[in-house]
């Protein structure tokens, strides 16, 4: 051993944060140990070419491609599309799936945000399309999407998740697939609209209202009750999405936004606000994204996202490429705020490490945790756990499933495990 | 009141009291709305009732129109498949095989009538007539005897029907109950 492999070895040992290997991130900035890396399970092809003059790559040898009026993501990267459980192209009811393990940072591409739709996404004409806000309210209003502009508006990067997102985990077996099938329904984006506020100002809501009626103008008319609270506080009219106009699959020419608030209550392609002084018990407050108890009673209106985090890498699909120095990374969220901390294990929990967040940390959106590993090849279990600023901890997802009647899925935020096996293969375990 | 509760209506009672203080960034560039054209856009059914239309539909009548317009998607008498199974499933909430249904589950049976008229046929939503609505209302809730298999329902009574899990529910919001 030479004297500064000596000292990587010992500075590797000072910077130990938990056990079977973990270590403290600038360890890992600092190495050049990094030599391995994580790849995806299919490598890319190499190149072999040593004739001299041919030494530069034929990219620089021919002029690029010409301009475009709307960039696409490069075909080497075709791979990297929403995940299907149904096939493509089918309308009606159902979802797609982000695929988060292909993906890096925290901001979702908007051609990657998970969809969820009840009927199919609706080809609204935004000249002919009006958002009505009456009921409770002393001066009914409805307002084109020319009027909206004219509102002061203002940007929050927040991400929605589906309450049915993960719900997988509830099943006895643990799936062994992705972990963007696993918690893809999932996104987060820079969304930039109206206050709702200033709107229901304009229209005056009278004393005794307490809710507000969402509905949707797509083939389902989907509806939820909001409390006015929320309305009030942070809710948005989101007109745009990553700086351009949000896109159809997430609510073209308008959707509503309520941080943190489950996926379903950010109702789509909004229409009408309907200000009451209870709620209608909707079918999609009622039917769905109500969370049945052992003994048969239902938890209802339970809107906030739990404290949440996932390993992304390493995780299933991928493989480590032998002993070394390795990035672990995910994502972290909190409905109920910013992300306080997240804890990573290598020993299957017996012990937690703190990792790094990687900036920004902002309220009620994805956040990204870094932590280094030393793996030296033996079988380990990974998890993670995230806190958020109200205090709350995920829990272990047998604390969570003895909350709930057996196979209910809404609202999973339990701890996520990872095995790696000693040949480097990544397994979905409950651990 | 807890501490939580009044900083959550603080925003509402200032709306109430400065609504011109709060409304002064808006342009307030709003097309004021008609009651005639609340009428037309507003279906929201209430559990009390409200919003329910004029109209009625027998049992018999609503057999005809499952049989015509839900029958290829939800079953015979609504027992599911290829879609969403409509009936049965009552008493299982408890047990290891939960059947949630709109019988079995739903509190109310306002909540199936402002279904079914906003989102179903979901190949062409929104096609029924009101009488329509609430015949098949009335079938689907008969086939569990959760209306008499002659019963007609509309706006007076359709609010009265008691679902079998009409206090299944606990509210979660503001806060879980202690
Ligand atoms: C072409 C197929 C199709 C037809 C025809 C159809 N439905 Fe549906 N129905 C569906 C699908 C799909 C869903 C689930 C929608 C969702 O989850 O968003 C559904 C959901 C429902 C539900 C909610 C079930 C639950 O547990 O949440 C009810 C009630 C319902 N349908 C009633 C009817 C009635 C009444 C008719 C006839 C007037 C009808 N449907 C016709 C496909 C159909």
């Amino acid at each position: 051993m030479g004297e500064l492999e000596k000292t990587e070895a010992a500075n590797l040992r000072e910077e130990t944060v938990a056990g079977n290997g973990l270590i403290h991130r600038r360890a890992l900035l600092r190495t050049a140990l990094f030599s391995a890396g994580i790849a995806a399970a299919s490598a890319g092809t190499a190149r072999a070419d040593d004739s001299v003059g041919a030494d530069a790559p034929e990219w620089m040898k021919t002029p690029g491609k010409p301009f475009s009026a709307y960039g696409t993501p490069s075909h080497w990267q075709e791979k990297v599309q929403r995940i299907f459980t149904i096939a493509p192209g089918r309308a009606g009811t159902g979802v797609s799936r982000t695929p988060l393990h292909l993906l890096e940072g925290t901001i979702t591409p908007a051609g990657l945000h998970f969809e969820r739709h009840h009927n199919g996404v609706p080809d609204i004409d935004p000249g002919k399309h009006e958002l009505y806000i009456h009921g409770m309210v002393k001066r009914p209003l409805a307002f084109s999407l020319d009027a909206l502009m004219r509102y002061p508006m203002e940007t929050q990067i927040r991400f929605i998740e589906c309450s049915g997102n993960s719900g997988i985990f509830s099943q006895p077996q643990a799936a062994q697939v992705t972990a963007g099938e696993l918690n893809g329904l999932l996104s987060c984006s820079e969304w930039t609209g109206v206050k709702l506020f200033t709107l229901l100002a304009d229209a005056g809501i009278t004393k005794d209202a307490k809710w507000v009626i969402a509905e949707g103008a797509d083939a389902a008319a989907m509806s939820r009750s909001i409390p006015l609270e929320k309305c009030m506080d942070d809710a948005m009219i989101a007109l745009y999405q990553n700086g351009e106009a949000i896109r159809p699959e997430q609510g073209f020419p308008m959707r509503l936004l309520l941080p943190g608030f489950e996926g379903n209550m950010n109702v789509k392609w909004l229409r009408r606000l309907n200000v009451t002084d209870a709620p209608v018990d909707a079918r999609d407050e009622t039917s769905h994204y109500t969370e049945l108890m052992p003994g048969g009673k239902a938890r209802q209106f339970m809107f906030a996202q739990g404290a949440k985090s996932a390993i992304l890498k390493p995780s299933f699909g991928m493989s480590m490429k032998g002993p070394g120095l390795y990035e672990i990374s995910g994502l972290a969220w909190s409905g109920a705020g910013r992300v306080s901390k997240v804890e990573v294990s290598a020993d299957g929990g017996k012990s937690w490490g703190a990792a790094a967040l990687t900036g920004p940390v902002l309220p009620k959106a994805l956040t990204r945790f870094r932590m280094a590993w030393n793996w030296k090849g033996q079988p380990s279990t990974l998890m993670s756990r995230a806190t958020d600023e109200t205090g709350v901890t995920q829990p272990t997802r047998a604390a969570w499933i003895a909350e709930y009647a057996p196979g209910q899925g809404y609202h999973f935020n339990g701890i996520q495990s990872w095995d790696i096996a000693a040949d480097g293969t990544v397994k979905n375990v409950y651990a | 009141m807890s501490t939580l509760k009044f900083i959550f209506l603080l925003p509402v009672a200032a709306l109430l009291l400065f609504p011109r203080v709060c409304g002064a960034q808006s342009p307030n560039v709003g097309r004021p709305l008609t009651p005639e054209e609340i009428k037309k856009i507003d279906i929201t059914v209430a559990p009390d009732g409200k919003g329910l239309p004029p109209g009625s539909g027998s049992v018999s009548a609503g057999a005809a129109v499952y049989a015509k317009s839900c029958q290829s998607c939800h079953g015979a008498q609504g027992a599911g498949k290829p879609q969403d199974q409509l009936t049965g499933g009552l008493g299982t909430l408890a047990s290891a095989k939960p059947v949630k249904t709109p019988a079995s589950y739903w509190p109310v049976a306002t909540t199936l009538f402002d279904y079914i008229r906003r989102a179903m046929p979901i190949t062409s939503p929104q096609s029924l007539s009101n009488d329509e609505v609430y015949a098949v209302t009335a079938y689907i809730l008969s086939i569990d005897g959760i209306v008499p298999a002659d019963a007609v329902l509309d706006a007076k009574s359709l609010p009265r029907v008691k679902m079998p899990n009409r206090d299944g529910f606990i509210s979660w919001w503001p806060k879980p109950p202690r």
